[in-house]
């Protein structure tokens, strides 16, 4: 049982690869594969028939392309068709002629609304706007207190009234035009579907309102139910787009393709932890190369540059591409990812990073042991981990405070890393015998793009 | 289908239930009516199943049924090998609508000889803590027994202890306003092991028979908050309290990700029964069947709103009835 759909197609890509023609059961045997990865990653049912169907006739029909390989090309149709699944482009949010642009949020009960709330606030501020909350969840106690304290956090006013939903909706946009603030993102309560007198409110909330912008909230770890729920209130209101919350979990996020398929609408944002800060705009084409093991080194780019040196990851970056990868490399950017916050959101952005150390290096406190492990090593031992024999193992783990066996743990951990970095075509081939994917002008690309 | 909404300030008691609605008894109020309410999308799949014949196509439309209801891929293939079994050996009838019996029974079996009942610390007080991820009706769910448990005549003190989430211990005190239990918090942030000690020292100071211990939700992937959990378990289990109840709660939405967080959270702090909330909504909750199959945890109580009454005992039948809604 795999721990992830990252994980599951990492696999199919190392059973895929070994093979220099696809043959009609071997497609068969791949697509198998993918409906049963896109299933345990709760994509919706139909969702997945559909996504099979169409790269099934789209595999069949194209021609062996001699850059790459059968297998390669079934990954790329894939990523192209997830990726035009969940939108394709970014959402770019716009603003009213007339001030002020409103945001409602709706959705299930505890999917993230009052959270995501106070963050679309603060992303609103960052962008240089003067957002105002409106508590329009008269249901849940202590609800409106929740989104006053978090207001605060992110400094944006709230405002509310013990009426009901509607009229605080009214009053609140009212009341944003009074004081001149030009967003206005409103909370609502979580509801069920299937309550028509509530789907009514939120409705009557929307007309009442006029939101440029109405988001479902959905919940990552959301299975099969997603499609149903996204139908339902798309049906009641319409939709815009939704906010995908905890994302700093291990679910896979089916329920994203789910929606976007069904609805037709893209993802606008996703929450990636529990400060106010970990907010971001859905990059759709980085969330297919996630799902597929390609990993989203690109938002770990963007967020390592606004927050430290960025000559350095562009060094990284580059080394990686240019097939240098050392644990020199590793423990650079372990420092810098130390000072980018909590890892868990940030490592499972790492390709092809092995399940093992995906799920180990989440845990803050081996990340410090790995560290002191590999700073323990003599340069030419973190270039060339080959050498480390049995006296070195044993000099380095007591310079480090840990085991021979932790040593030898870590070098094989890493040495899984570079190889499935390499399979994924992030970074070049390391030795001149093995395969290279060359597009005409020579230059070496990784195999998805 | 009225939901019953309870608006805090008003301080009137939960409306009783309307005159025709005769399935709200006190025991398993609406339960019956809020379950298997049919998605569409399925009906293509159900009209085969009842095209007449059994055969291949039967089955694999009784794997859509499973797979969209989350019960996963796992279970839904252990169920349907012991159900051809069944039919193979001819203690099922090859025809679709005794398949789907079959199914039912199949699941139900799973359920028996289980004991459901919360249990109780020999002495009092008993600590029942409540964990599970965000969002998914912790809370709520320590109101809903503090109700219940108050209503039975039991003298219940609330442990605020989700220190994290802004306005928690509020949302938790309007509960206990409520139904007369004692409330009892911490400063924002605090240290939550804290807050349940002061919990239990002070039910046992007053002889109270229970504690209820909310805790902030995290996800099991956030090794510091799985251990602050840890913590949380250990102080509350020393004398004078005795955790008797671990009760980890599962949406009813929830994908396959809840294998995920049901195996973390028993690992951590030893989870000793499942509640599964909202199952008022659209989602079958299989993944609980998918849960109790590869873990055993037995499914205590299912919530089916956000109203005080709107928790009720796990009853097999009626669930595994609600999953083949056919």
């Amino acid at each position: 049982m795999f721990e992830s759909l990252t994980d599951r197609f990492d696999e199919i890509f190392t059973r895929l690869r070994g093979r220099g023609r696809l043959s009609e059961a071997d497609l068969s045997a791949a697509l198998r594969e993918i409906r049963v990865a896109l299933l345990e990653g709760d994509v919706n049912l139909e969702v997945v028939r559909e996504l099979v169907e169409s790269i099934r006739a789209r595999a069949s029909l194209a021609e062996l392309d001699k850059s790459f390989t059968p297998a390669q090309q079934v990954i790329k149709i894939v990523n192209e068709e997830l990726t035009a699944i969940l939108g394709g482009e970014p959402l770019r949010i716009t603003y009213a002629p007339k001030p002020p642009t409103v945001v409602l949020l709706v959705g299930l009960q505890g999917s993230g609304k009052t959270s995501a709330a106070a963050k679309l606030a603060r992303w609103f501020v960052e962008q240089g706007r003067h957002p105002l909350l409106v508590a329009a969840d008269l249901q849940r106690p202590a609800a409106v207190e929740q989104l006053r304290v978090l207001g605060r956090q992110v400094g944006a006013a709230v405002f509310s009234e013990p009426t009901d939903p509607v009229s605080v909706a009214r009053r609140g946009v009212a009341e944003a035009i009074r004081v001149g603030r030009d967003v206005v993102v409103i909370d609502t309560a979580g509801r069920v579907s299937v309550d028509t007198g509530l789907m009514d409110e939120v409705a009557a909330v929307a007309r009442a309102t006029s939101p440029r912008y109405t988001f479902l909230v959905l919940d990552a770890m959301t299975g099969q139910d997603a499609v149903a729920t996204a139908v339902a209130f798309h049906g009641a209101l319409p939709l815009d787009g939704a906010i995908l919350t905890k994302l700093d979990g291990d679910a896979r996020g089916g329920a994203a393709l789910s929606v976007a398929k069904v609805v037709g609408r893209p993802i606008a944002f996703v929450s990636t932890g529990e400060r106010p800060a970990d907010f971001e705009t859905f990059r759709p084409d980085r969330m297919a190369g996630r799902i597929l093991g390609m990993g989203d080194v690109l938002s770990l780019v963007e967020r390592a540059e606004q927050s430290l040196d960025g000559d350095a990851t562009g060094r990284t970056m580059e080394r990686i591409r240019r097939g240098r990868f050392t644990l020199e490399d590793f423990h650079e950017q372990l420092q810098q990812m130390k000072r980018l916050g909590p890892l868990s959101g940030i490592v499972g952005m790492l390709p092809g990073l092995p399940k093992e150390m995906r799920n180990a290096a989440v845990d803050e406190g081996s990340i410090t042991r790995i560290e002191a492990v590999i700073r323990s090593m003599t340069p030419g031992e973190r270039n060339d981990p080959a050498i480390i024999n049995g006296s070195r193992r044993t000099r380095i783990a007591t310079g480090s405070g840990t085991r021979p066996a932790d040593v030898n743990d870590l070098v094989n951990r890493f040495k899984e890393m570079q190889k499935l970095m390499r399979s994924s075509g992030m970074m070049a081939q390391a030795h001149p015998g093995g395969r290279r994917q060359k597009r005409k002008g020579g230059r070496v690309t990784p195999a998805s793009r | 289908m009225r939901v019953r909404r309870h608006r805090p300030d008003d301080g009137r008691a939960p409306a009783a239930p309307a005159p025709g609605d005769a399935s709200a008894s006190p025991s398993r109020p609406v339960l019956a009516g809020r379950l298997g309410r049919n998605r569409p999308g399925l009906a293509g799949g159900l009209a085969r199943l009842f095209a007449g014949k059994v055969d291949e196509t039967t089955f694999e439309a009784l794997e859509d049924l499973l797979v969209a209801a989350d019960v996963g891929l796992a279970s839904t293939g252990r169920i349907l090998a012991a159900l051809r079994d069944a039919v193979r050996t001819g203690a099922v009838a090859p025809t679709p609508e005794a398949l789907v019996a079959g199914l039912r029974a199949e699941i139900v079996a799973g359920f028996a000889g289980e004991d459901r009942s919360l249990q109780r610390a020999a002495a009092p007080p008993s600590v029942w803590l409540l964990v599970g991820v965000n969002g998914v009706g912790k809370t709520t769910t320590v109101g809903k027994l503090a109700a219940r448990e108050s209503a039975d005549g039991r003298r219940v003190v609330v442990a605020a202890g989700d220190t994290f989430r802004a306005a928690a211990g509020d949302q938790l005190a309007s509960w206990a306003e409520r139904c007369g239990a004692t409330l009892v918090r911490g400063a924002d942030g605090a240290d939550p092991s804290s807050v349940v000690f002061d919990a239990v020292e002070h039910a046992a100071a007053r002889g109270a028979d229970l504690v209820l211990a909310d805790s902030a939700g995290r996800l099991h992937t956030k090794t510091n908050l799985m251990d602050e959990l840890r913590k949380v378990r250990r102080v509350a289990d020393r004398p004078p309290g005795r955790v008797s109840e671990v009760l980890l709660v599962i949406d009813a939405t929830t994908g396959q990700n809840g294998l995920a967080q049901a195996r973390e959270f028993t690992n951590t702090v030893g989870v000793t029964g499942i509640v599964l909330t909202k199952l008022d909504g659209t989602a079958k909750g299989g993944i609980v069947l998918a849960i109790h199959d590869e873990l055993g945890l037995p499914i205590k109580l299912v919530g089916i709103g956000e109203g005080p009454d709107d928790l009720v005992a796990f009853d097999p039948d009626d669930f595994a009835a609600a999953l083949t809604g056919v």
